[in-house]
């Protein structure tokens, strides 16, 4: 089944177009990864996905529902869709614990104690049962990213993007966090990940896109794209980084 | 040659430093002495300097007046201290205003402007006159001709105008990354400001805000132009009772006895924020 739909997108910062028209499903359950040069617009997307950046023109539907329409309020969109940081951006005044309540508390008006137990099973579930009560400057990065997964998905969201999650990390951090997304994929979440990580994208994902100039030039299952990519420019990149 | 020998647990470096150290404490301390010994030597070679002891520096009308003058600077803290945490609300109320974007409440933001402005471009001492003496003048019933009330809430609206400014710039240092990962958890607007910006902002300006409050607490004399008997005006009025300037220095001791502390403490507090940041 289709969840989320992008029909001809287009949104640009001044007269600089970065996403052109752009078309994209994403079925339920399913991992999509967005690759492609960096200034190609996989952040902007991920950022009108979650209406965080107001999309100029075209369609976001998210279960059939049309959620861009600019009329509307963006906040209780934003609660049924996730979105994580390149940079983490954990509130660094607030403990892990804190992080994660603050949207449940404040959005569904639970209170703490009733929070606590599912809280503690996703920390627990994420091997930070004993980091809860740390502050983010407390962690490593890879802590730090999982809090950041941890405090999205403390929402329930429908969905979760992913804005190359693992760039900032040391190398022998990042495993842990693809760990985190496997597991995810392997609950049936639905996702949708900008990555550099080629070699996860092949294993995990269920359809891997090419982004070029604000466009998806090219998609398909993994095998396809990176065993067999059909355009020019999607060589270039694909022998350029693998 | 003697060759410089590690001692145990100390590296090269540490023992260099140590020493490098220790010469710059050498050397500071004797130039200061020098200085200092060269004004004492010097002053009192004056034409006028005896004079000058005698009305600024009378050792005699310092040991009188001081009992006093201290009392009544006790009045200039408990007017600070009901000031101040008035300022650090009413500020944060403009602040806060400022930065609305409703078009609703498009006044609001207005007013802010327009307060800041104008309470920031006139001189403190003026808008304690105007209030000081103006409100009293329409004849209201005690308690509220009160130079006390009036002259504190000049200072209060004077003070309120900065310490807005220094929350906004606060609020405007908070990353945008901090508000979009606030908002795309789906907290509204004014709960990511609550919970998100606000409090590192405010943590941020903590040093800021110490020198506008020690600013203030030297501000507060001024109240002594409208009536209240301060330490300002109790050193004026044994100025005349004793012919002698002593106790304006007296008072200025007094002043600084507060001020130094607070000022390096938020010197120290700027230090380790900086070094936090870098
Ligand atoms: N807030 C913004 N204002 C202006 N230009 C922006 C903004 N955000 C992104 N851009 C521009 O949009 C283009 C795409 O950026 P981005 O979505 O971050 O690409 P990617 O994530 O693929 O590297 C870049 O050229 C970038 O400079
Ligand atoms: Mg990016």
């Amino acid at each position: 089944m289709t969840h989320l739909v992008l029909r001809s997108l287009k949104k640009s910062f001044g007269n600089k177009s970065v996403i052109d028209g752009l078309d994209l499903q994403v079925n339920e359950g399913d991992m999509v990864c967005l690759i492609g040069a960096s200034g190609s617009g996989k952040s902007t997307l991920l950022r009108c996905i979650n209406l965080l950046e107001p999309i100029d023109d075209g369609f976001i539907e998210l279960d059939g529902q049309d959620i861009s329409d600019p009329e509307r309020d963006p906040q209780p969109v934003r609660q049924r869709i996730g979105l994580v940081f390149q940079s983490f951006n954990l509130f660094p005044h607030m403990t892990a614990e804190e992080n994660v309540m603050l949207a449940p508390r404040r959005i569904k008006r639970l209170s703490r104690d009733q929070l606590r137990p599912a809280i503690t099973a996703l920390f627990n579930r994420f091997g930070l049962s004993e980091h809860m009560q740390h502050y983010p400057d407390q962690l490593s990065g890879g802590q730090q990213q999982r809090v950041a997964i941890i405090r999205a998905l403390a929402m329930q969201p429908e969905i979760m993007l992913f804005d190359e999650i693992t760039s900032a990390l040391d190398p022998e951090l990042v495993g842990e966090v693809l760990d985190v997304l496997r597991q995810l994929k392997s609950q049936g979440m639905t996702m949708v990940m900008a990555t550099h990580e080629m070699g996860f994208a092949r294993e995990v994902a269920d359809k891997v896109c090419f982004l070029c100039e604000g466009r998806i030039l090219e998609q398909g299952p993994p095998e396809a794209l990176f065993g067999n990519p059909q355009q020019p420019r999607t060589k270039a990149f694909l022998s350029a980084v693998l | 040659m003697t060759v410089a020998r590690a001692a145990p647990g100390r590296t090269r470096r540490e023992i260099h430093e140590a020493r490098a150290r220790k010469r710059g404490i050498v050397i500071a301390s004797l130039s200061t002495l020098l200085v200092v010994g060269a004004i004492m030597l010097l002053v009192p070679l004056a034409p006028g300097w005896e004079a000058v002891q005698k009305s600024f520096f009378n050792g005699e009308v310092f040991l009188k007046t001081f009992p006093k003058l201290l009392q009544a600077f006790l009045l200039d803290v408990a007017i600070f201290a009901w000031c101040a945490p008035l300022i650090a609300v009413w500020a944060l109320v403009i602040a806060l205003c400022r930065d609305v974007r409703n078009p609703a409440l498009y006044p609001l933001r207005l007013f802010a402007i327009l307060y800041t402005d104008i309470f920031r471009g006139v001189p403190v001492v003026l808008v304690v006159y105007l209030i000081g003496f103006g409100v009293p003048g329409l004849g209201l019933p005690r308690p509220w001709n009160s130079p006390y009330i009036w002259g504190s809430l000049a200072l209060i609206l004077t003070y309120s105008a900065y310490v807005a400014e220094i929350y906004r710039s606060g609020i405007e240092s908070i990353h945008a990354s901090q508000r979009a990962a606030a908002l795309s958890l789906g907290l509204s607007k004014s709960d990511t400001m609550r919970f998100v910006v606000l409090p590192q902002a405010l943590r941020r300006v903590v040093p800021a805000n110490m020198n506008m409050f020690i600013a203030l607490q030297k501000d507060v004399a001024l109240l002594s132009f409208i009536g209240p008997v301060e330490v300002l005006r109790q050193a004026g009025v044994f100025k005349s009772l004793l012919a002698n300037f002593t106790p304006y220095v007296v008072a200025a001791i007094i002043f600084l006895c507060v001020t130094i502390p607070a000022t390096r403490y938020a010197d120290y507090l700027i230090t380790k924020q900086n070094r936090a940041r870098s």
